[in-house]
């Protein structure tokens, strides 16, 4: 089974004692994608993760990483990436320097001395390069986690929710070096709790819950999944029922009433209906509008949906 | 072979900046055992049969095999640090040797401890502890003394990835300070009771300390004491030998393996 997937993924299972934490995951991204692992907590991210950088040893299933087997050839796997995240840190008791000079040596880099002042430089590190690690900020500590995993451009990077509780500049500056690592051809599989970042950064998304892939695709195909919102607020509460049977015609979704807000909303897969027909429509049938709005969907959206359907 | 060599030296290499990072903790690492020796040498000292000078020569061998067997704590707390750090997991993603990481570590805490060994011996010789044997008895003390360190040092490694928690390692490492307590470092076994003092004689620790006193020349090997204190260099590369047959590899084992 030669691959041309960067990570490949059949069946693969965990357990932890009574925990069922992976029960089947399938997951295949492309080369030099961005792929955005999002879920709830406890879904089974960070096992799978865990799972294909091998820090931990499947229970079932199979897995191929950079097209090498990950239970038979975990060397060569680790030859092919780099991770970075919550869990995989950097020595605290070192400075930002020794610390990238470390990784350097450990990666056989020739001359550790100038690859470390180099990523120091790219990431905003060099003023603080001579000091231990442990007085880094939270955005500083994760700039340099970032830089060690580059010290040798990875074909896989791994990044477990990079950017949980950094300030903006922070963020942004991972964000731009993620996407700067893509365009040279690095793939990257990310989890994340922020559906925005996902939304910036990933080509494909895996959405993972109970310890399976629950759906994929790229975020509008996710997005068109579950339709864009239509609401309309009227002005007297009799013509709820009317103003429900116009907007039922045209989307085809259940109304819902919100009786306080003298409002009716539906969800619409028809990517045709523009507001001024939505609009005209509703003004035809005589109802007295005060407000209309048609609100595509957000990743948020989705994720909630999503996960509240498989819940049910 | 020599990828562990080359990744063991880059881990020694982390391991000795660390200290150099902070020097600190290494001080006061050093200042235990000297207190140590003051408080006991003329604290206990004056109440034993022993002279106080005479009691002091048997305490300083004593003291340092004590505090080589604190390389089971110094080790413990290390490994679990780095674990619940996430800094063994990320070496553990990389394409280096599986026994570099605890290799390193091991090695570091031996040169470490041959450091902080001089400011203590200094003491020693201060409150009358001499060495009355040749150099190359003295020279065979300390290696022997080092290899001990270089053992319990692994054992400690292996409770700390077993243990994986930096708080849980320094309680339950705080607690080995008993282990010395059980042997003939501090007091002569003569005195104990029957099975107690077959217990303390089979203590490593006290086939370590008769070795030095007997290598230091500060006091002879005693007859009818277990095997290993009646012959105390054998004794000791034994204990040796055996603690690194078993805990080293287990180490090595258990840092490849991760959780699962």
């Amino acid at each position: 089974m030669t691959s041309t997937y960067a990570v490949l993924s059949e069946g693969l299972e965990k357990r932890f004692g009574e925990v069922h934490a992976l029960r089947g995951l399938d997951l295949a991204v492309a080369p030099g994608t961005v792929c955005g692992i999002l879920g709830p907590n406890g879904a089974g991210k960070t096992t799978a993760v865990r799972l294909l950088t091998t820090l931990l040893r499947p229970d079932g299933g199979s897995a191929r990483v950079a097209g090498h087997d990950l239970v038979r050839e975990p060397e060569a796997v680790r030859r092919s990436i780099a991770v970075t995240g919550q869990y995989a840190s950097v020595d605290g008791g070192l400075t930002g320097r020794q610390n990238l000079r470390l990784f350097a040596r450990l990666h056989r880099v020739r001359g550790p001395a100038e690859r470390a002042a180099e990523l120091l430089d790219r990431f905003g590190l060099t003023e603080s390069a001579d000091r231990p690690a442990s007085t880094y900020s939270g955005g500083m500590h994760r700039r340099l986690d970032l830089a060690a995993s580059l010290i040798r451009r990875p074909e896989i990077l791994f990044l477990d929710e990079p950017t949980t509780g950094l300030d903006p500049a922070s963020r942004n500056l991972i964000w731009d070096a993620v996407r700067d690592l893509t365009a040279d051809g690095t793939t990257v599989l990310l989890t994340t709790q922020y559906l925005e970042e996902a939304d910036q950064l990933a080509h494909d998304i895996a959405l993972v819950d109970k310890g399976r892939v629950a759906h994929t695709g790229s975020p509008s195909q996710l997005k068109s999944l579950i339709g864009a919102h239509v609401e309309i607020v009227v002005a007297d509460p009799d013509f709820l029922v009317k103003a429900a049977g116009v907007l039922d015609q045209l989307t085809g979704g259940e109304p819902s009433f919100d009786h306080d807000r003298r409002s009716v909303g539906a969800v619409t897969r028809d990517t045709t209906l523009t507001l001024p027909r939505l609009v005209r429509e509703l003004d035809a049938a005589g109802v007295p509008l005060l407000d209309a709005s048609i609100r595509p969907p957000t990743l948020d959206d989705v994720f909630l949906r999503l996960t509240k359907e498989s819940a049910a | 072979m020599s990828m562990l060599a080359y990744d063991g030296t880059a881990m020694l290499g982390r391991q000795l900046r660390r200290v150099r990072n902070n020097p600190g903790l290494l001080v006061l690492t050093q200042t235990m055992p000297i207190t140590m020796l003051l408080f006991f040498g003329y604290v206990f000292g004056s109440a034993l049969a022993m002279p106080g000078e005479e009691y002091r020569s048997f305490l300083v061998p004593g003291l340092l095999v004590a505090t080589a067997a604190n390389g089971i704590m110094t080790g413990m707390f290390q490994a679990a640090q780095d674990v619940h750090r996430g800094v063994t997991d990320r070496l553990r993603t990389l394409p280096i040797s599986r026994a570099a990481v605890p290799l390193g570590q091991a090695v570091a805490d031996v040169a470490v401890t041959a450091a902080g060994m001089v400011p203590f011996l200094l003491v020693g010789l201060a409150v009358g502890w001499r060495i009355e044997g040749s150099a190359l008895q003295a020279v065979g003390a300390t290696g022997l003394l080092l290899l001990f360190r270089f053992a319990t040092t692994w054992i400690g490694i292996f409770l700390g990835l077993l243990t994986r928690n930096e708080e849980a390692a320094g309680q339950l490492g705080g607690a080995t300070f008993i282990l010395p307590l059980l042997s003939n470092a501090y007091i002569p076994t003569e005195g104990l009771p029957g099975w107690l003092r077959t217990l303390a004689e089979w203590n490593p620790i006290s086939a370590v300390t008769t070795a030095l006193r007997d290598l230091f020349g500060n006091a002879p090997v005693l007859e009818g004491a277990a095997w290993p204190v009646a012959h105390p260099i054998a004794g000791s590369l034994l204990w040796c030998a055996v603690l690194l047959a078993v805990f080293a590899p287990l180490a090595v084992r258990r840092y490849g393996r991760g959780e699962g």
